[in-house]
């Protein structure tokens, strides 16, 4: 409680200095506006729906990102972590196309598939690939090598070893990444809205932008952060269930 | 358990014909041209319990990971139960030393153990009765539920041993299993190993660098010597058992097999 109460007592100062400072000088700039009014703006687009509408379209565009480039990363990445020789074979064209900004992909996309959902999901997924890629496949080269050699030992098929083994021991460092994914695929959404794609949270903030209303735009800028703050509760939440009671002890050692 | 006349076969070295559950013959191994093993023959009889001993990097662990089948020889062969090994097998159960590595985290004490069925394909029907018989047996009953995590090392320790026990192996290959473990855990675990070797007539392989533990576990403990790896000295222990924590390691024979083997160690060491 007193600590809840000392780690809000700067903002909540930042916020009055702001409201006092904005009306005292009564500014007319078009970056800036009191509190109170970006309050009143959030409220007002929450109550008539279409920042819901757009935060539903930017979601479903970054989770739909997510799952498609998470998925492909998370398959590509586990078999080149089993399959070494491929790993090898795949490694130049790999390190050759991923430092390719997801975001310069954009000009690419729009022609190829217009805009709309498909367009923005492409563009996440490609930014999501590489992370669940890359972490994958460095989680099951840091699997525990004793582990491996009990399941030799123990003369588990290929299956089991993969399944029994090799998965849930690199599946904290996976979920990791899936967490880091996810944070990527919220920040190359509302990219991708901005840049070019005419929907969602980003596209909000532009037409508020254009529309000289700082307030709303601060409103979005401030329902963005809050909505991923809200994304990576939950995700943390979910690593926890998901891990349980082993992973917590993994984690006191 | 007779296991007196054993010596005599195995004693007869690498030669000895079917009776043998472990026989090195004429080991060679190398790592980038570096000769580990040389020249290594020998030959364990059924139910024997042989302690190796030598300095560290001599090639103890080598020659264990050769006896399991996870690392193949240059040259000689090595064979358990009078057949060839080619790789690991069911009947040859390998305890590491460091638990905490060996066991799976993301498992319970029954889970763990229920690896072991599952690779041996034991219908999930009759695991559940054998995990516990299995815990019981290492002195783990009540821990079924527990996470490796969850326990000392001295339970982790039993918890692989209780997973070895599953395959249900003839041979025991051990690699300095007790030597993370504070005395008193490491002297209850030797008695529990003696018991279990006992009551199911297993042949025992234990490396360890503890000379005392070699002498008080075993019916033989060979000496390697280093650079590279061959056998320097064999020491038959007439000691008799069940053995006593405190009267066998008062004995005169088990005072006199020290001192040669500490003596045989600093040799070489030096
Ligand atoms: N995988 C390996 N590659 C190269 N050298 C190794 C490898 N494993 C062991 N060695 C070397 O072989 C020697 C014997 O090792 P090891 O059998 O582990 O000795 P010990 O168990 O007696 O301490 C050591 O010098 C060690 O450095
Ligand atoms: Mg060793």
């Amino acid at each position: 409680m007193n600590r809840a109460a000392k780690a809000l007592a700067v903002p909540a100062l930042l916020l009055v200095a702001a409201e006092i400072a904005t009306r005292l000088s009564g500014t007319t700039s078009l970056a800036v506006a009191p509190p109170s009014s970006v309050a009143v703006a959030l409220l007002a687009a929450l109550g008539d729906g279409t920042m819901l509408a757009a935060t539903r379209d930017t979601l479903a565009c970054a989770f739909g990102g997510l799952f498609v480039g998470g998925a492909i990363g998370l398959v590509l990445g586990l078999l080149f972590g089993l399959v070494r020789p491929l790993d090898r074979l795949m490694e130049l064209t790999v390190e050759a196309i991923r430092p390719i900004p997801s975001v310069a992909l954009i000009p690419i996309g729009m022609l190829s598939l217009g805009f709309g959902y498909s367009f923005e999901i492409a563009i996440v997924a490609f930014a999501c690939v590489w992370t669940m890629l890359i972490m994958t496949r460095a989680a099951i080269g840091g699997i525990e090598p004793r582990l491996l050699e009990v399941s030799r030992a123990l003369r588990l098929s290929t299956l089991q070893r993969i399944f029994k083994i090799v998965i849930p021991a690199a599946l904290p460092r996976i979920i990791v990444a899936f967490r880091l994914a996810a944070g990527f695929a919220l920040v190359v959404a509302v990219t991708v809205e901005i840049a070019a794609n005419p929907q969602g949270m980003g596209y909000g903030i532009l037409i508020a932008q254009q529309s000289l209303s700082p307030q709303l735009m601060l409103a979005y800028l401030l329902w963005i952060g809050l909505v991923g703050y809200g994304l990576n509760v939950l995700l943390s939440l979910a690593q926890q269930r998901l891990l349980g009671r082993a992973a917590m002890g993994e984690v006191r050692q | 358990m007779e296991r007196a006349d054993l010596h005599g076969l195995a004693e007869a070295g690498a030669c000895a014909v079917g009776a043998a559950a472990i026989e090195f013959h004429n080991v060679d191994l190398s790592y980038s041209g570096k000769p580990i093993l040389a020249g290594l023959s020998l030959a364990v009889g059924k139910g024997e319990i042989v302690c190796v001993i030598g300095p560290s990097g001599c090639g103890k662990t080598t020659a264990l990971r050769v006896a399991g089948g996870l690392i193949k020889p240059d040259s000689g062969s090595v064979k358990v139960g009078g057949k060839p090994v080619t790789g690991p097998r069911r009947d040859v159960a390998i305890v590491f030393q460091d638990y905490g590595k060996a066991l799976l985290p993301w498992r319970t004490a029954a889970g763990n153990v229920s690896l072991a069925l599952e690779a041996a394909g034991t219908p999930a029907r009759q695991r559940k009765e054998r995990i516990h018989a299995l815990l019981e047996k290492v002195g783990l009953h009540g821990h079924a539920d527990k996470y490796p995590t969850e326990m000392s090392g001295g339970m982790q320790q039993r918890l692989q041993i209780a997973r070895c026990l599953a395959q249900e192996p003839s041979v025991l290959l051990m690699d300095e299993p007790f030597g993370a473990l504070d005395a008193m855990t490491r002297q209850t675990l030797q008695d529990e190993m003696l018991s279990i070797a006992a009551e199911t007539g297993a042949t025992v392989f234990f490396v360890t660098h503890d000379l005392e533990e070699a002498i008080y576990l075993g019916d033989r403990v060979i000496g390697l010597l280093p650079n590279p790896g061959r056998i320097g000295t064999i020491a038959k222990v007439t000691l008799p058992r069940p053995r006593n924590q405190l009267e066998t390691r008062e004995m005169a024979e088990f005072l006199r097999l020290r001192r040669a083997l500490f003596d045989f160690i600093g040799k070489a060491e030096g």
